[in-house]
């Protein structure tokens, strides 16, 4: 039996938007795996880089769902390694940025534990509110 | 300071004001024992911590355009005589600044916009080069910090992290990005061993540590493991950041893993001053894992 996948208008406007957002030719990802081999953060993640950048490709919006985006810790270890110039942190954080624009935050600062809070120095809470809050 | 230390606009960063202020007073004090004196730039700000990645939007850029600016004012001012290198201690800092300027210098259009948008500031320019003070040892050579070594840190085993914003992405960083050298040579021209850690730079967690601890705590484990079973008793980084996630998040290593034993964590400034005979004056030490054990054990001064 033979599958047919059809890329519908909706998925190529989701292409697009994130193309544009991160300045990525995200078409040029051959899934040579070399991102999901080396990230640090793929054992927390429910999808690896390189299933994020197939179903970005697809137009699956469904991507924003995943824990993966928000586990990607802009390392970059993926950017210096891919083989196809591509730069994956580019990629995550355009997808985190189409739901923190609409001030949807990943993130409640109001309930996060206090002793914790106490613990972490700026550097850890400016970059973290950056990186989870719009 | 002597009449003849060279002058450099220097950004110290949110952190290194605060829970990091004892980096930033070692790395004063071995930037002054070398000739060099790192000159605050007046009026700084945040530099935003981590650079924008998104291709269409430039507002995060500001922050660090406008620190640029603080630099080029500088030599209009006289506070630096033609020193247009802004020497970064925070690896984040570093990081960002760079990429920023890089930024600007690649797309002129980007600065013009910002230049436009920032209209009751000078115009940037364009002239600054973002450096990190460990390229600054490098580039003057090391021999020079080894001739400095008043008291070798012989016998303390130190495995250099190097973290991410060091060295990537490739054009950014300050050496190779999959084979770094610049920390363990420093760490040699101070006489102590540096120890090699196949996980020297994977990534500590970062940001995460505000998303999920555990998550940086099994990075810290795979980093701290390794670095001990080469033979390492101590670990040393250039990251606030960095230093805080392997530091105070040993606390949940010690919950996972029981059996774990710490590992205290320096900056390589912290080394430096030692291995000079320096003694800024520090605040009380701000770490999880205590150091004083260690130096004692090697007959090392505590800092």
């Amino acid at each position: 039996m033979t599958d047919k996948i059809v890329i519908s208008e909706e998925n190529e406007e989701f292409l697009a938007k994130v193309s544009e957002i991160s300045g990525q030719v995200i078409t040029l990802c051959d899934q040579c795996g070399t991102c999901s081999g080396g990230c640090p953060m793929v054992t927390e993640m429910d999808l690896t880089p390189s299933q994020m950048m197939r179903m970005v490709q697809m137009g699956q919006r469904e991507v924003l769902d995943s824990k993966a985006i928000w586990y990607c810790a802009s390392c970059f270890t993926c950017t210096v390694r891919c083989p196809r110039g591509l730069d994956l942190s580019k990629v995550a954080e355009a997808l985190r940025q189409i739901t923190l624009r609409r001030a949807v935050d990943y993130i409640d600062i109001n309930n996060f534990p206090k002793d914790d809070l106490a613990r972490l120095p700026q550097i850890a809470l400016v970059a973290g509110m950056r990186k989870f809050t719009g | 300071m002597g009449a003849d230390s060279h002058r450099l606009p220097y950004y110290p960063g949110c952190t290194l004001k605060t829970r990091a202020s004892n980096f930033e007073a070692t790395a004063l004090a071995t930037a002054r024992a070398l000739g060099m004196d790192l000159v605050e730039i007046p009026r700084w700000n945040c530099c935003g911590t981590v650079f924008s990645l998104t291709d269409d939007d430039l507002i995060h850029h500001v922050g660090p355009v406008r620190n640029l600016i603080r630099v080029e004012q500088m030599n209009r001012d006289g506070l630096v005589d033609g020193e247009t290198r802004l020497v970064t201690l925070c690896s984040m800092c570093f990081n960002t600044l760079k990429r920023a300027n890089l930024r600007m210098r690649e797309r002129p259009g980007d600065l013009e916009t910002i230049n436009e948008f920032m209209d009751t500031e000078d115009d940037y320019e364009g002239s600054v080069e973002v450096v990190h003070f460990l390229e600054l040892l490098r580039d003057d050579g090391f021999a020079a910090v080894r001739d400095r070594v008043e008291i070798p840190l012989t016998g303390l085993k130190v495995a250099p992290y190097y973290g991410c914003m060091l060295l990537r992405p490739g054009g950014v960083g300050i050496d190779d990005p999959e084979e770094p050298t610049i920390l363990d040579d420093l760490l040699s021209a101070l006489g102590a061993e540096a120890v090699y850690n196949h996980y020297m730079k994977v990534c500590c967690g970062s940001y995460q540590a505000m998303h999920d601890k555990y998550a940086v705590a099994g990075l810290v484990h795979d980093i701290l493991s390794h670095a001990r079973a080469g033979g390492a008793d101590a670990i040393a980084t250039s990251c606030p950041l960095c230093a805080h996630n392997l530091d105070s998040g040993q606390r949940e290593v010690k919950e996972m893993h029981p059996d774990f034993e710490e590992m205290p964590v320096f900056y390589f400034t912290e080394l430096t001053a030692l291995a000079f005979g320096l003694e800024p004056e520090l605040s009380s030490d701000p770490h999880y894992v205590s150091r004083e054990h260690l130096l004692k054990r090697r007959r090392l001064p505590v800092l």
